[in-house]
């Protein structure tokens, strides 16, 4: 079943039908990319772009490298969250806050040092929280490390700091957990005012008891009460955000009474990737409208009830022989489908080799219905990168385009890749942009760590290069119509792991996004389509009641042409967003 | 991003005695000129870990060279596979952290036999223990590779599980030590280390306890 999809994954990519039995080698293709063979360097690496444009650039400043190394871990760049104007971006440093009222001008607003890594961030309101997992982390921000090996000055868990002041952020809580925090997720609960609750995923090893009581790295056959087979739960009070704390520590992995029931490490048979144990979550991204979490658990993709946010309920579970470490998850729109991200090697190899498999470091999308997951098909940039990119999926996020499920997402060295996956089984590749290497000599840990989708533009965090900001731009597999009906949707805070429910509003650009897509997959015999196209035109160029009146007409016409359409749904659907339109009239 | 590294195990004496002389060096560095310590020299602690650590991946693929032609179980010849396969990746991941701390790294350690170590000064080499935890004597090197089939495979699974939580005591030894690990990457790799050597012991005392699945592809 799956020993074609290398196949497919080239067809889809390209654009182009294959013949299957063609003698054309996934390097041959792929070598006719023009991400391939770009010219190296630290800022004047050679670019290659298709389907959006480089708009905008942040150097990483000064005080967030190591001048003499710049792969040095400790200084690396890691995730995005937005706010307004603001991208905080998270570093193994401590953070960056952008302003990007102009786009083509990022500005660097201020750098806060602060090290311990990852320095995941997420924003709400006046918080920000950082996440911290090193041993040199420091309550106090302090840049010296952490001499001693049990030591009260260590922190490692989630911090919080009071951006009131943006210019001077206060650090008013820092809740202290045994295996630190990796990255966490913000969980809103709409039943559940006052509080705000964050996933805390650890994934080092735990700390000694004699530092934090009743940590434990003990297997779970060896103590009951290990550190390790959960997650954290904090609770962080609104009126009083600096009494977060930890309030449960859910064992998300149990089976009946095994605390430890889900994969337990090892390879699938003959020719499989080995998959790492599941003792914890790399990464959770919650769909709080939909009561929904998808974490992704190092040997396991797990879906979670979070109606009730203290206690999660695992109710699905998948496992995959292409996975090496379940990293990361996204939901599409309709929380139908899953993408899951496998981190083989673990973000510092280059796995996007010619001979790497198309199917192991890549993303791996399943549908998910009433709890119950199935496979569809993997997608994985498929432009060959060199021995010294650093290459394999990262974190993503939809982008809104409605009627199609479309995510951008970092590939670290391997650039960033937009992809549909609206066929869970087909992915397609439809933009991207890439820079060579840092080095050809040398690997640096560098690229794309995330790529998401904020208010019209992408944004990236370059690992060890600064802040990259793209647009989109019209090819055949994806219209302006199409882009402009994303940019609708806006928001005044955003944060990749919590996802939540598009709803695009009435608008012209909304009913043509579904002509084109119907005029792309010959959903609508083109005389139907055509019609439809110019009434369209003819109705916006009314006003008043004559507009309503001829928009309702239109909407009733189309209604009337989804029997006969090969894609009913999104003729249907087209129908409904040109009633909306004229209901907004 | 998740950790660096991996699995695997194995060190060799020599490379211990060559991470003594190597902390010896750093501690005339920390008197070196500021030019040269801006680069980072590393915490002695650090650079005693992962010289230790390429000798300790040698000894593993000294003995994952032995399963092709001993054993008779499929799972054992993939678990050799994957300790292999990922052997390289991971040296190079430490010759190379060596290198930009201006450290010396130490031979390639499957060329290595016990006597082929660099020389030491008598005084620093008293101190050094025999072996490093976990680590198989020659002697049993050889009575491992005298074994064939079904023994082989028990006496294989026996030792790498002594040799993997031989590797979990470094890494405990090393965060336990004060100033050990502050750097980023070496928190991340010895992170993994520990994570994978976890994860393999827990599957290889699997393996020790079932049924022997028969080897289709071995000889």
């Amino acid at each position: 079943m799956r020993s074609a999809l290398q196949n497919r994954h080239l067809r889809a990519a390209f654009g182009i039908a294959l013949v299957a039995s063609a003698a054309i080698t996934s390097n041959a293709v792929a070598q006719s990319d023009p991400r391939v063979g770009l010219k190296p360097g630290i800022n004047d690496a050679g670019e290659a772009a298709k389907g959006m444009e480089l708009v905008g650039h942040g150097m990483k400043p000064d005080n967030m490298q190591n001048a003499s190394n710049p792969g040095d871990f400790g200084f690396l760049n890691s995730d995005l969250a937005f706010q307004g104007k603001f991208v905080f971006q998270g570093s193994f440093n401590g953070f960056q806050i952008w302003d990007v009222s102009n786009v083509t001008k990022p500005a660097l607003r201020m750098t806060f040092v602060c090290p311990g890594g990852q320095g995941d961030p997420s924003v709400y309101g006046h918080l920000l929280f950082i996440s911290v997992e090193e041993t040199r982390g420091r309550v106090d921000c302090g840049a010296q490390g952490v001499t001693d090996s049990v030591s009260k000055d260590r922190f490692r868990g989630v911090r919080i700091f009071d951006i009131t002041d943006m210019d001077h952020p206060k650090q008013i809580a820092a809740v202290q957990t045994c295996r630190g925090s990796h990255t966490h997720t913000l969980v809103v609960n709409k039943s559940d005012k006052n509080n705000l609750y964050l996933y805390v995923s650890g994934t080092a090893p735990a700390r000694s008891p004699s530092e934090l009581a009743g940590c434990s790295g003990k297997d779970a056959t060896d103590d009951a009460n290990t550190s390790r087979f959960r997650i954290d739960v904090i609770q962080v009070p609104l009126a009083a955000p600096q009494n977060a704390r930890i309030v449960s520590n859910p064992r998300i992995f149990a089976t009946g009474t095994n605390i430890a029931g889900l994969w337990k490490g090892g390879n699938h048979g003959e020719g499989t990737q080995t998959t790492s144990g599941t003792d914890q979550c790399h990464d959770i991204t919650v769909y709080a409208e939909m009561g929904l979490a998808a974490g992704a658990c190092s040997g396991n993709g797990i879906v979670l009830d979070i109606k009730d946010p203290v206690h999660p309920k695992r109710i699905a579970e998948v496992s995959d022989p292409n996975f090496a470490y379940w990293h990361s998850a996204t939901f599409s729109n309709d929380a139908k489908k899953v993408v899951y991200t496998d981190e083989w090697g673990g973000g510092t190899q280059p796995k996007c080799q010619s001979t790497d498999k198309l199917t192991w470091g890549a993303d791996a999308i399943f549908s998910l219905d009433k709890g119950k997951m199935t496979p569809g098909g993997y997608f994985k940039v498929p432009a060959p990168q060199t021995a010294t990119e650093n290459c394999v999926a990262h974190n993503g996020m939809l982008i809104p385009v409605p009627g199609r499920d479309i995510m951008a997402q970092g590939w670290y060295q391997g650039g960033l890749a937009v992809f549909d996956f609206t066929d869970v089984s087909h992915p397609v590749e439809i933009a991207y942009f890439d820079r060579g290497p840092m080095s050809a000599d040398k690997l640096y840990i560098s690229g794309e760590w995330a790529a998401y989708w904020y208010n019209g533009n992408v944004y990236a965090s370059e690992i060890g290069r600064g802040l990259d900001i793209l647009q989109l731009k019209p090819t055949d597999m994806l219209s302006q119509n199409e882009i402009d009906a994303a940019k609708l949707i806006t928001s005044t805070e955003m944060n990749p792991q919590a996802q939540t429910k598009i709803v695009w509003p009435a608008s012209f650009s909304v009913s043509r996004a579904y002509l084109d897509q119907l005029g792309r997959n010959s959903g609508l015999a083109s005389d139907k389509a055509s019609k439809i196209t110019a009434d369209l035109d003819a109705a916006e160029k009314l006003s008043g009641g004559a507009q309503k009146s001829a928009l309702n007409k239109l909407a009733s016409s189309i209604q009337g042409e989804v029997k006969g359409a090969s894609d009913q749904a999104r003729v249907r659907a087209l129908a409904e967003s040109v009633k909306k339109l004229a209901e907004s009239k | 991003m998740h950790g660096a590294l991996h699995h695997t195990i194995a060190r060799h004496a020599r490379s211990i005695r060559a991470g003594i002389r190597m902390a010896a060096i750093t501690a005339l560095l920390a008197h070196a000129p500021a030019s040269l310590r801006a680069q980072g020299t590393g915490n002695p602690a650090d650079v005693a870990f992962m010289q230790g650590m390429i000798g300790h991946h040698g000894q593993a693929l000294r003995m994952t060279s032995l399963v092709p032609e001993r054993t008779t179980r499929a799972d054992v010849r993939m678990l050799a596979e994957k300790i292999e396969a990922s052997q390289l990746g991971e040296i190079t991941t430490m010759k190379r952290w060596l290198a930009d701390h201006h450290q010396e790294i130490p031979a390639d350690p499957m060329a290595s036999g016990p006597h082929t170590g660099m020389q030491m000064s008598g005084n620093m080499k008293m101190d050094m223990p025999a072996l490093m935890p976990g680590m198989l004597t020659e002697q049993e090197m050889a009575q491992l590779a005298a074994t064939k089939g079904a023994d082989f495979d028990k006496q294989f699974l026996t030792f790498m599980i002594r040799h993997h939580e031989g590797a979990l005591t470094m890494v405990a030894r090393l965060l336990g030590t004060a100033g050990a690990a502050q750097e980023s990457q070496m928190f991340g790799f010895s992170s993994d280390v520990d994570a994978d050597q976890r994860g393999e012991i827990k599957r290889m005392r699997a393996m020790l306890n079932a049924p022997a699945q028969k080897n289709t592809r071995g000889k």
